[in-house]
């Protein structure tokens, strides 16, 4: 079943016509995504790729019935996007686009939170639903397999990484999210792990976090109070030199707040197996799962490292 | 002054060089305080951060007495409230003309802070003068990159400023770049995966010259312009290629890097790792190429080749 994203979706791609949005849109048609068509102000009644082409959301949304909206549209025009996304009425939106500034985020993600409306990234890969067939992003379908490991990452193709990882050791993916590498992002890690918790199909979570900000602290802190299910977390960065932005908008020690020591302390002391090999993500996993096996089904919702929760 | 190097901690121990100085007029201080604006991630709002305690460092003030520092949040779409003005004020001391003339400077600088899409602007110290009078004394401001399309004058005038020749081709050829004090050049699609290859190259007991991302359009004059930034580092030994094919395909990547070797004339060992979207094909390109490239699969062999060969091994 896995989060946010089920087989019902029925996908709209903001920015269609555009290069990026138009081979997207394909690639997740071809992956089973219900794509039911795309928005191009100023063209619409059009057809491109096969895809009907609408000039606005609301109209979108009122012939097609779609209910996630996934974002391709240039900066100076993206938080423009998201907000007639949200007003249109859509449950679900996902926003790709990257070098957003961040005012116009932070003006979006109100706009957004006021509608009620969920709002992934911006700057990220998007989600996917292996057992569902669903894909709402730029990842690269033929990597996931259906499984019960969640993912929750700050990064793209570090995401990929661990994807690679798990399904080579024959673990697949209940849903993975990218939530994005700015400074301010409609989802946070928060949010994704409650949802992991609640959802039956998830066994393990992992989480990739970078430094800068607190997001890695702040799902400490949650964990600890909240999550009884096994976490594994890599967080990149460790030798990125202060003060310096690491690709991401989002990615830089600043003040000595944001460092890789306070994040990886405060998730180890939530009971999270803080990985520091990048190589290793997916055989640490894969050992959890197969201690489990061993020990036999006497002791699920356990933690790594035999740490055990209380029940809140 | 003019010509002369000045040394700061944040000029770092060579210090910058002086182009312009700047005069002003000397004011009666009577006080000293602290006012900022920046981005807070967490609660995703714009927060003003005041204190009265001015001309020390926010975090050294934080560090002696937290509760010095005073905070409101800004709710991006109604912006600052009077009342949460008066709170400030009120925190500080200030009375009469003088928390005016505080209500009034706030809010012009927080309309700079918007308007010119700053993620920092720091006030340190804000002086009352002792005709009652709130003087800013100096300014930190950070500007977000991503809004450089819509201020191109302070874009401008903050590329001119970027004195690290690598760094200004870095930003002018557009890829992410930030020079490291090793020995193995780095070429990584996206950013997260750049931090990752520098961490495991450090995990296994190399050092990397730099991180860097060649972001997902990478063609051939790109991988070349990115090598090159490499290979002007005389400490560099090898270079380690980790790609990660999603919608970068790894056959139009190994192109790229074939073409871009070739271009940047590069004679270091090359230890590639190429995986993802296409990576037969990938691997096909660089088998058919003739170059001694080093191909694994796994990261982690891949990194310690790379680790071994900037140690003088192979």
């Amino acid at each position: 079943m896995g989060i946010l994203l089920n087989r019902t979706a029925r996908v709209i791609v903001q920015g269609i016509t555009g290069k990026e949005g138009s081979f997207h849109a394909a690639q997740m048609r071809e992956y089973g995504t219900r794509v039911v068509g795309g928005v191009t102000p100023g063209k619409g009644g059009t057809t491109h790729e096969g895809f009907p082409v609408f000039g606005s959301v609301a109209e979108a949304v009122r012939e097609t019935g779609a209910d996630v909206s996934l974002i391709f549209v240039p900066p100076p025009w993206a938080a423009d996007a998201i907000c007639e996304a949200a007003s249109a009425g859509v449950a679900l939106i996902v926003c790709i686009t990257e070098g957003i500034p961040v005012r116009d985020t932070l003006l979006a993600v109100g706009e957004v939170n006021a509608h009620g409306v969920r709002l992934i990234g911006p700057n990220c890969p998007g989600l996917i639903t292996p057992a569902a067939a669903a894909k709402v992003g730029i990842m690269p379908g033929s990597i996931h397999k259906p499984g019960t490991v969640g993912v929750i990452s700050r990064s793209g193709t570090l995401t990929y990484e661990v994807v690679h990882q798990l399904t080579g050791r024959g673990l697949g993916q209940s849903t993975c999210v990218g939530i994005g590498g700015d400074p301010v992002i409609g989802t946070t890690f928060v949010d994704c792990l409650g949802l992991f918790e609640e959802d039956p199909e998830t066994e393990a979570i992992v989480l990739l976090g970078e430094i800068g900000g607190s997001a890695e602290e702040e799902a400490a802190a949650f964990i600890k109070e909240n999550v009884t299910k096994p976490v594994f977390s890599f967080i990149a960065g460790r030798t990125a030199p202060p003060g310096k932005r690491m690709g991401h908008a989002g990615a830089v020690i600043s003040h000595g707040q944001g460092g890789w020591p306070g994040k990886a302390a405060a998730l180890a002391a939530a009971g999270v197996t803080v990985i520091e090999n990048p190589a290793r993500m997916g055989e640490t996993v894969a050992a959890w799962f197969e201690a489990r096996r061993a020990a036999g089904p006497t002791t699920p919702g356990k933690k790594p490292g035999g740490r055990k929760r209380g029940s809140a | 002054m003019i010509g002369r190097h000045l040394v700061t901690i944040q000029s770092g121990p060579k210090g910058d060089p002086v182009e312009t100085v700047l005069v002003e007029e000397q004011v009666p201080i009577a006080r000293e305080l602290f006012l900022a604006f920046a981005i807070d991630r967490s609660l995703g709002c714009e927060t003003v951060i005041a204190s009265a305690s001015g001309g020390m460092e926010i975090e050294e003030i934080a560090l002696r007495d937290p509760r010095a520092i005073l905070r409101e949040a800004i709710t991006p779409a109604s912006g600052i409230w009077p009342f949460q003005i008066r709170t400030l004020t009120a925190g500080l001391g200030l009375a009469g003309r003088t928390a005016q003339a505080y209500h009034e400077t706030l809010r012009k600088l927080l309309t700079l802070f918007r308007e010119l899409d700053c993620s920092l602007l720091e006030i340190n110290p804000l002086a009352i003068t002792k005709d009652d009078r709130v003087v800013a004394l100096d300014a930190k401001i950070g500007l977000d990159d991503n809004a450089d399309y819509r201020q191109r004058l302070l874009a401008d005038t903050a590329r001119r400023d970027i004195t690290d020749p690598v760094e200004r081709e870095a930003a002018r050829i557009g890829v992410s770049y930030v020079h490291l004090d090793g020995n193995i050049g780095c070429v990584v699609n996206g950013a997260g995966l750049a931090m990752s290859t520098v961490d495991i190259l450090a995990h296994l007991g190399g050092r990397a010259a730099n991180f860097l991302d060649v972001g997902g359009g990478a063609d051939s004059a790109k991988v070349a312009a990115a090598l090159r930034l490499i290979l002007q580092d005389p400490a560099v030994k090898t270079i380690f290629v980790n790609i990660f094919g999603g919608i970068l395909r790894c056959d139009v990547f190994a192109r790229g890097l074939i073409a871009g070797l070739k271009l940047a004339g590069a004679n270091l060992p090359v230890v590639v790792r190429l995986i993802g979207t296409n990576r037969d094909e990938g691997r096909r390109v660089l088998a058919e190429s003739g170059l001694p490239l080093i191909v694994e699969d796994d990261l982690e062999t891949a990194a310690l080749r790379a680790v071994s060969i900037a140690a003088g091994g192979n």
